[in-house]
């Protein structure tokens, strides 16, 4: 009974074209881009916290700048907070992926020809652009703060933001197929992020300098955020031949890579 | 009831035979979930060895309650899952081989939707057939006639989170066509929809074979969509196909025709029974007055039964004939009732 199918019983009447990645990213990105959009309350919020953070923070640091080794406080202070934004917004991305894999979407999408890594990169696209609008407008509210950086410094600092951005949005996204569930994702995401941002010296430098005990400096050494932030702060400070430049960068390629193989296993594989 | 009696048009049979062309063939197709239980690795057999084949222009139900192995069975002929073991060609491609080739080719429809809520109709049934590789106009173009053919006029851009039941499951459907794909899969298609939007969307579903000619590849644990939709039904339980044929022949094959008779004196039964018997019944089953049996086809056992019966001077009270169920099948077949497991 086994016969071969005809050309005509697998060729569809609308003929085809094979897609591809850049093609099916853009169509993914396109339809979440779509979404954010008409919704924007998630995008405001985002942009939100970090503005508050610049608005009732910063001035507490001020006065600190000389103490913590800091010329300019909004030019060590602003480099944090963009790191922030790129963990923090980018970590709670995964949650919309839950509500769409409950809805059927990412199983109909996955049962199309379009590349599985497109389905998550489309995704992060959208994260990324989200990230990069708000860390533009950090930037130039900050500059009414007293922020003061070269435009190479900048575009270095926001490009390692970005990146950084693509890393945990693509890990959310991971995170949040492999859970299901808003249950456990939150308080996973809780439990992972504070650490991150209290080791991270994202608010308030971890150094001898600053008078932190050695215990934490050594168990700061090991979160590679730190380098990363260092590296944004380096960058504003226009000294791109630093070590910590260097690292930070390493750091958040290397991350970059991990999350997005991790990401696309997720969405190649069968139970998603 | 049968569809293909039901409206009158007998699907050409002749034709069947001739260009008989398997669009899905699967052998031995298992799979085997690898679980924790405490610290034991337990292993659970969802499907244990399918073989299967269905001709283009076919619509098969696959019939089985819940947890027998019907989902994980579509999940792997539509290469969202890999088998464990064994092999399935879809529409002319390995599932396991060339899955973006299958993947090309049919359309399928899940039971948990395919759309967002906060999303507009017509978008999202656009993007899909971007993701199939098909141009906007041709998505577009193709979304609408779906929309039209599917009774969802002026819903294109409304969101699906303002539809009905029935409308968002027929938004589905269009997603699963919008690439004009020659195969379906319906997994559990009207499953949670009143009564009346079932009705409708077995118009729809038996529309897609009977108007566009397409195969139709669907799963469902209601014995009634079974017997009205499907040319063929493959009965699975616990991981195996028990069955398959056509809803009469299953209906004829396993089980024949109940013919139930009251008499007027009970002292009578033994030689109702008997009669009944010459007239090629099971073993008649006798409680007081009444004794029933199951024949072959009742029809042409009747008019030599009553006469029979009259010449011994049986004196009947009431005869009924019950046609036998798909649940009499599938209690034939499993030992257990469908409705039961429902």
């Amino acid at each position: 009974m086994t016969t071969t199918p005809t050309a005509s019983a697998v060729t569809t009447a609308t003929g085809k074209r094979r897609s591809s990645f850049w093609h099916d990213t853009f169509v993914i990105f396109r339809r979440q881009f779509r979404l954010a959009v008409r919704n924007p309350a998630w995008v405001i919020i985002g942009l939100l916290q970090p503005v508050l953070y610049l608005v009732l923070f910063g001035p507490l640091l001020e006065p600190l700048a000389g103490a913590i080794g800091a010329e300019n406080a909004y030019t060590f202070f602003v480099p944090g907070l963009l790191v922030q934004l790129g963990i923090f917004g980018a970590f709670f991305a995964g949650f919309s992926l839950i509500s769409e894999w409950r809805s059927g979407v990412v199983e109909a999408e996955r049962v199309t020809p379009a590349s599985r890594t497109a389905l998550l990169v489309g995704r992060v696209l959208r994260d990324v652009v989200q990230l990069f609008v708000q860390g533009v407008v950090l930037i130039v509210l900050s500059f009414a703060f007293g922020l003061r950086a070269s435009p190479g410094g900048l575009l270095l600092g926001l490009l390692i933001v970005v990146l950084l951005g693509v890393a945990c949005a693509s890990a959310s996204n991971a995170l949040a197929l492999t859970t299901k569930s808003e249950d456990v994702m939150a308080p996973l995401i809780n439990s992972i992020a504070l650490p991150v941002l209290l080791l991270s010296g994202i608010l308030l430098p971890i150094s001898a300098r600053s008078g932190a005990p050695d215990w934490l400096v050594t168990l700061s050494d090991f979160m590679p955020t730190k380098y990363i932030v260092n590296a944004v702060r380096d960058a504003f400070a226009s000294d791109f031949t630093t070590a910590n430049v260097l690292w930070g960068v390493l750091w958040t390629i290397g991350l970059t890579a991990l999350a997005v193989w991790a990401g696309t296993r997720t969405f190649r594989r069968e139970n998603s | 009831m049968n569809r293909r009696t039901d409206n009158g048009t007998l699907w050409p049979v002749a034709a069947r035979w001739e260009d008989l062309v398997a669009i899905i063939e699967a052998r031995a197709l298992a799979r085997t979930f690898t679980g924790r239980k405490g610290r034991e690795k337990t292993e659970v057999v969802a499907v244990a060895g399918v073989d299967l084949s269905v001709d283009e222009g076919e619509i098969v139900g696959f019939l089985g309650p819940n947890g027998a192995g019907k989902t994980t069975t579509l999940r792997m002929l539509t290469t969202l899952l890999r088998p464990t073991s064994g092999t399935a060609t879809v529409a002319g491609f390995d599932v396991a081989r060339d899955p973006v080739e299958v993947r090309q080719r049919i359309g399928y429809v899940s039971q948990s939707g395919s759309t967002s809520p906060e999303a507009r109709a017509g978008e999202e049934v656009v993007d899909h057939g971007l993701l199939y590789g098909i141009s906007k106009a041709q998505a577009e173009a193709r979304g609408r006639e779906l929309f039209e053919q599917l009774d969802l006029d002026g819903l294109w851009e409304r969101q699906p989170k303002a539809m009905s039941g029935g409308q968002r499951r027929r938004l589905d459907i269009a997603m699963g066509l919008v690439h004009d794909p020659s195969l379906v899969f319906l997994d559990e298609p009207t499953t949670g929809l009143d009564p009346q939007a079932r009705a409708n969307l077995w118009e729809h579903i038996a529309d897609l074979r009977d108007k566009r000619g397409r195969t139709v590849f669907l799963t469902t644990h209601y014995l009634d969509e079974a017997d009205a939709l499907c040319d063929r039904i493959l009965v699975i339980d616990q991981g195996m196909i028990v069955a398959s044929n056509t809803p009469d022949a299953l209906k004829r094959e396993v089980s024949g025709d109940l013919i139930m008779l009251e008499l007027v004196d009970p002292s009578r039964a033994g030689d109702a029974a008997e009669r009944l018997k010459a007239a090629g019944s099971t073993e008649p089953e006798i409680d007081g007055a009444s004794v029933q049996a199951r024949v072959p086809g009742a029809g042409s056992v009747l008019a030599g039964l009553l006469r029979s019966l009259d010449s011994v001077g049986v004196e009947l009270a009431s005869i009924d004939v019950r046609r036998p169920t798909l649940d009499d099948v599938f209690l034939t077949v499993t030992g257990r009732s469908l409705r039961e497991g429902a």
